[in-house]
């Protein structure tokens, strides 16, 4: 038929064109009144009174406090240290304690003003340093929220036999999802005494399931449900289930519809952001390049709760040693507690963070053994036979090789970063790539360029067991006017989902795109997909649909007695018979895949997508403003399924990490976030768009929907190390810390001079 | 506290009547019914509640109900195309990909509406220059700039 490989229009592209999608914000329901909460203003200590000014009259708004939630006062996710209202000890800023709802968002506000809390000031732990030290214990017995370590070959005999140790310490700054729809739900008092949910959110599911806990309610009286999602990364992943939590509280009080719409400074102050993070290397290496030893230490600021900080720590734990073959490898890693906002899921979920240290220091090796940064990564570049760190063999669909030297070739990366390090003696050019970019525009006076490469992977879907352990599961209905609906619990937040499963299910039931549509994700409709997370809803997900399109193609051939004819007729002639038919299945993870969650040894991921970002910088010698002039990404994601929308992906996500590491920095002061809006959070612009070069690699994998694996977080990978790689090949200064701004730049720059000026 | 103005709002004479403190957003948004025009940032940041008035593309949660005058001219997302026809604009975004999560499109397209009105053939760089002010975390703004290019380059009637 093919549909998979077409650039489908999107399904929902209409209503968003036109204004008519509706966002939460859009909805309205009668009788609904506005929810805010009341805040915490100090990092770490206890409420000892709130206090209600009696000029304000309390008997037109419904005020919630923790006495108020029917079930049991905590906000599952991980673990359930995280009340939903404080209990007793606070432990960051913005945490809610008191609820109100009122007819009018601007009554509400009022009212919230006219509370005032009494504190008991604690002196809070702000630094991963301090938490490490111990300087007070705010989390178990050590601040530690989780902690892993794995050892493969001999850390120290690798050293021994090193020609070259390296050293490097990186470090990344928190990051803003900056989704521009803010966060928002609106709860309405149900049947049965129960809730009905339609919100922002990623994850429909989680919401439910922290429900259940909160409400002290069964899933029967429970439905959450979607309304068209304008952004999300990962910040609602597990926030909403926060927003869930206070509408239930305050709609079942009020006995009536509750709206909460988060503006943009509420929503900077209190939702997750991105971990900062601290990555301490140590590497041998061999004159000839190859590495011998590495010794790797993660240390994530996880914030004041668990939240997800487990499961970060681990993929950017899976993620550190990059995409490189290394006989022994050590690495530690373990995320503190503080008394910041808890931090949480961001597009890459750790690995950005882990793959920006590794990348900046082979360049690092690079320079320190006088081998081109390139050559340096094609000599120890994944292969498939080769061995991971965890223990695990590639066995198929490893195009790291493919995507490095189409971009390296593509850019003429060896050729321009010589240009600039003319010392350093001849490579090959590799294969002939042409790029289809304009010319660069002249070189602005007061300049100087640079050119910066990077390699890196990204595992699909959950790590280790995780898949095998959720079972998503997902479903088709022929309906009765013989259309097929695709069931699911993952959302469509922009990342194209609800039209790539369509094509997948097309192209597997032979039937056209305009056949299939999607259920609103509602989790009284559809079955439990697992959350939208992880890179993981076409490679699994698209699977599960696959499996259920050849379950369905047999049940119609059985009924029909003929195992040929196509679709169509098969499916008249059962509908005829039988009436509408509804498969669901659940996934099944791919065969001979091992992994031990108490050795960390085995597959650490059923498949990894590969990619190569190479950046073009301009630095200004006296502003010292740097400029991205051109990105290249070649990104290897198996098969693309619509490769339009995968160009959409990588497009937006390497802007977004082109944010992240020149930009987008969240300052805090005592606790409190200081840019909490966009005049002062600055987010990339047309203005600070370079030209971006895509080229696309397709190595299959044999166990993803037509060969497809995930691309919604790979390229958050990549261009961050490749940038400041790239402003090292400019200026001979190695940032080592995001975001690289101007004034990170002069401060390094006072302790060594221009190399070219 | 209440105003009457009379406006023209996507092509309709209309009288409107709202508080004259209220963001001429919210009266859109609220009184009108026109949701299509989204709130991002509510100070004037990210250019999503972006329409056009009198010509010119303005951030409608900066702009009070009260600072307008009768035959003022506001043209919003709903009244240059919809559910039965397209404007070549919204048709090049979804051809392009240019709509990802989609709550920047309306304000992008107004933005991008108002350049074409006045400067049928902008260059790369224009288009950009237009643009700038409406923030897109989706994109990455090639497609959404592609769009732009392509439906100026197009010939059609904007």
């Amino acid at each position: 038929m093919g549909v998979v490989g077409q650039n489908a229009v999107r399904l929902d592209g209409r209503e968003k064109v036109t204004g008519r999608a509706l966002y939460v914000d859009d909805i309205v329901m009668p009788g609904m009144w506005h929810g805010v909460a009341v805040r915490t203003t100090i990092p770490s200590g206890k409420v000892l009174s709130v206090v209600f000014d009696p000029r304000f009259n309390w008997k037109k708004v419904v005020v919630a406090d923790r006495h108020d939630i029917p079930g049991r006062n905590v906000v599952t996710m991980i673990e359930e240290d995280m009340p939903l209202l404080v209990h007793d000890e606070i432990r960051h800023i913005g945490e809610a304690i008191v609820l109100i709802a009122a007819p009018t968002k601007k009554m509400a506000e009022d009212a919230r003003r006219h509370v005032e809390i009494r504190y008991e000031e604690w002196q809070p732990v702000l630094t991963i340093e301090d938490s490490k030290a111990k300087k007070r214990v705010i989390h178990g017995s050590d601040n530690v929220i989780s902690r892993y370590k794995i050892d493969k070959g001999d850390v120290s005999a690798g050293f021994k036999d090193s020609d070259a140790i390296v050293e490097g310490v990186y470090r990344t700054g928190a990051q803003e999802q900056a989704y521009i729809e803010p966060q928002g739900i609106i709860a309405s008092p149900g049947k049965g005494g129960g809730v009905d949910l339609v919100g922002s959110m990623q994850c429909p599911f989680y919401i439910l399931k922290a429900l259940e806990r909160l409400l002290g309610m069964s899933e029967t009286k429970l439905s959450v449900k979607q309304a068209t999602v304008g952004g999300a990364f990962g910040g609602k992943e597990d926030y909403p289930s926060v927003l869930a939590g206070y509408a239930s509280v305050l709609a079942l009080k009020a006995k009536r519809p509750v709206k909460m719409i988060y503006d943009r400074n509420e929503d900077m102050n209190v939702t997750t952001k991105r971990h900062p993070s601290v990555v301490r290397h140590r590497t041998g290496v061999k004159k000839n390049g190859m590495l011998v030893a590495m010794d790797i230490g993660i240390e994530l600021d996880a914030g004041a709760y668990t939240t997800l900080t487990p499961v970060v720590l681990s993929r950017g734990f899976l993620h550190s040693a990059g995409p490189y073959r290394c006989p022994n490898v050590r690495i530690a890693g373990a995320a503190f507690a503080t008394n910041a906002p808890p931090n949480g899921a961001f597009r890459g979920f750790g690995a950005p963070q882990t793959l920006f240290a590794v990348e900046a220091h082979m360049d690092k090796i690079a320079e320190e053994i006088g081998m081109s940064p390139l050559e340096l990564r094609r000599i120890n570049c994944l292969k498939v036979g080769d061995e991971m760190a965890t223990g695990q063999i590639l066995k198929e669909s490893v195009g790291a090789l493919e995507c490095l030297e189409k971009a390296a070739a593509a850019s003429g990366f060896e050729r321009k970063w010589r240009a600039s390090l003319p010392l350093c003696k001849g490579e090959s050019e590799g294969i002939e790539v042409r790029s289809t970019l304009p010319d660069p525009p002249l070189q602005r006076e007061g300049t100087v360029r640079g050119i910066g490469i990077s390699l890196f992977m990204h595992g699909g879907g959950f790590t280790g067991s995780g898949e095998a352990k959720m079972k998503g599961k997902a479903g088709i209905r022929l309906e009765r006017d013989g259309k097929l609906t695709v069931l699911t619990g993952c959302t469509e937040m922009g990342q194209g989902a609800h039209t790539v499963l369509p094509q997948i299910v097309a192209e597997c039931l032979g039937v056209p795109l305009s056949c299939v549509r999607v259920e609103t994700p509602d989790t009284s409709k559809v079955p439990d997909s697992g959350p939208t997370v992880a890179s993981r809803v076409t490679m699994v997900i698209g699977k599960v649909l696959c499996v259920c399109a050849e379950e369905m193609k047999r049940r119609l051939s059985e009924a029909a007695g003929r195992d040929h004819g196509d679709f169509r007729s098969l499916a008249g002639s059962f509908l005829k018979k039988r009436g509408p038919l509804t498969i669901i299945e659940a996934y099944e993870p791919t065969p001979g895949i091992h992994w031990d969650d108490t050795t960390y040894h085995g597959d650490a991921y059923a498949a990894y997508s590969w990619g190569c970002d190479v950046a073009e910088v301009e630095v200004d010698k006296d502003t010292f403003e740097i400029k991205v002039e051109r990105m290249y990404m070649a990104h290897d994601v198996g098969r693309a399924v619509n490769p339009q929308m995968v160009e959409g992906q990588i497009e937006g996500g390497t802007l977004q990490a082109l944010g992240w590491a020149l930009m987008e920095d969240n300052r805090y002061d005592g606790g409190k976030l200081l840019n909490n809006r966009f005049q002062t959070y600055i987010i990339p612009t047309t203005m600070d768009t370079p030209f971006l070069e895509l080229i696309t690699v397709e190595h299959p994998f044999s166990h993803g929907p037509l060969g497809a694996k995930g691309v919604g977080e790979l390229p958050h990978d990549g261009a961050a190390p490749a940038v400041v790689n790239a402003i090292a090949n400019a200026t001979g200064i190695r940032i080592s810390e995001i975001p690289a701004t101007p004034e990170r730049l002069f401060e390094e720059c006072k302790k060594k001079h221009f190399r070219s000026s | 506290m209440g105003k009457s103005i009379a406006l023209i709002v996507n092509g309709k004479r209309k009288k409107v009547k709202a508080h004259a403190a209220s963001r001429v957003l919210d009266v859109l948004r609220e009184t009108l019914k026109l949701t299509g025009t989204k709130e991002g940032c509510g100070e004037g940041e990210c250019g999503a509640c972006s329409v056009i008035l009198n010509g010119e593309v303005v951030n409608s949660c900066l702009i009070l109900f009260g600072q307008l005058n009768d035959g003022d001219d506001i043209t919003t997302i709903e009244g240059i195309g919809g559910k039965k026809k397209l404007h070549p604009l919204q048709e090049y975004f979804l051809e392009c990909g240019a709509s990802q999560c989609g709550i920047c499109t309306p304000g992008m397209i107004m933005a991008a509406y108002a350049l074409l009105k006045k400067n049928p053939r902008p260059t790369h760089d224009e288009i950009r220059q237009a643009v700038a002010g409406n923030l897109c975390r989706c994109t990455g703004y090639a497609k959404i700039i592609e769009a732009i290019e392509r439906c100026a380059t197009s010939n059609v009637k904007i």
